[in-house]
């Protein structure tokens, strides 16, 4: 990592103050101790495991999260009780596949909360995630119950829609 | 709020840390027979991210439930953020290697995009 793209750790005070508050409720108690400790964990942690810089190009927009996670948490459920009913319906198993879809948004971030959640829903977890030309392959369990490849490509690009009107992107200056 | 209706608060509670087990528990052994029946690596993936991952919500919300502790559950809260983010990750890591090394076998996929796309 060239020292260019290595942030100043005192610019990383977020990440410590979450890092600390992990670590107290980790202990379970608050107390000058463990605050205190909890301090000097987190500031060790962002001190010695440096990450790189992630642009943040986005904003949250609050409605559209609440959508992504209202229908991400509908999914969940429906996604785990067809793949329970996979699992023990007799007979033999289901007959999935890999399935390429092109994303619309060129932005990492984007492409990484995209994949991250189509891994829990809908019926598909992400092999591969090329960034440079924005092609996230799934494997679908059961390719007749999520509508063939076509119906995957719709479900992912809709999800992609969603994550994009919960986090839109700030205009390219 | 009387003694009468806290302990009916309690019993609603129990109850629903009751079924939220139970569910919990068979979404937990669902996705253990998935695990041992599906066919092959990436099918088994399925079995580890979704209902495990449900399974595990819904056990960790009846113990919250039932112990009613705001130290507990914000220490469940934190297990259910890190299962979140760690389990597609993991799943996704898995099935890569599986796949780049060669472990999984054509005839298994319907359809294969990813090595059509290699070949052509």
């Amino acid at each position: 990592m060239s020292p260019s793209t290595r942030r100043a750790p005192w610019r990383q005070w977020p990440a410590v103050l979450v890092l600390a508050a992990i670590w107290v409720l980790l202990w379970g108690s608050l107390s000058w101790g463990t605050a205190l400790l909890g301090l000097a964990v987190a500031v060790a942690v962002v001190w010695f495991l440096p990450l790189p810089r992630v642009a943040t190009s986005w904003t949250i927009r609050p409605w559209g999260l609440c959508v992504l996670v209202g229908r991400f948490g509908a999914d969940l459920v429906v996604a785990s009780f067809q793949v329970a009913w996979l699992a023990l319906r007799p007979g033999p198993g289901p007959r999935g596949g890999v399935v390429g879809v092109r994303l619309t948004h060129p932005g990492t971030t984007h492409q990484v909360v995209t994949a991250e959640l189509a891994s829990l829903v809908p019926g598909s977890v992400v092999v591969e995630l090329r960034p440079h030309d924005r092609t996230v392959y799934l494997h679908v369990l059961d390719l007749a119950l999520a509508g063939g490849t076509d119906g995957v490509r719709r479900d992912i690009r809709a999800l992609e829609a969603r994550v994009l009107r919960a986090f839109p992107p700030k205009k390219e200056s | 709020m009387t003694g009468v209706g806290q302990d009916v608060w309690n019993l609603v509670a129990d109850v629903l840390a009751g079924a939220c087990l139970l569910l919990g528990a068979f979404l937990a052994f669902s996705a253990g027979v998935g695990v041992l029946r599906f066919g092959h690596l990436l099918a088994r993936m399925h079995a580890v991210t979704k209902p495990q991952v449900l399974g595990l919500i819904l056990l960790l919300l009846g113990v919250a439930l039932r112990v009613r502790s705001w130290s507990a559950v914000a220490m469940l809260a934190l297990v259910v953020a890190f299962q979140l983010l760690t389990s597609p990750v993991a799943a996704h890591m898995v099935g890569r290697a599986g796949f780049r090394t060669g472990k999984v076998r054509p005839e298994d996929l319907e359809v294969d995009d990813l090595t059509d796309e290699r070949a052509g």
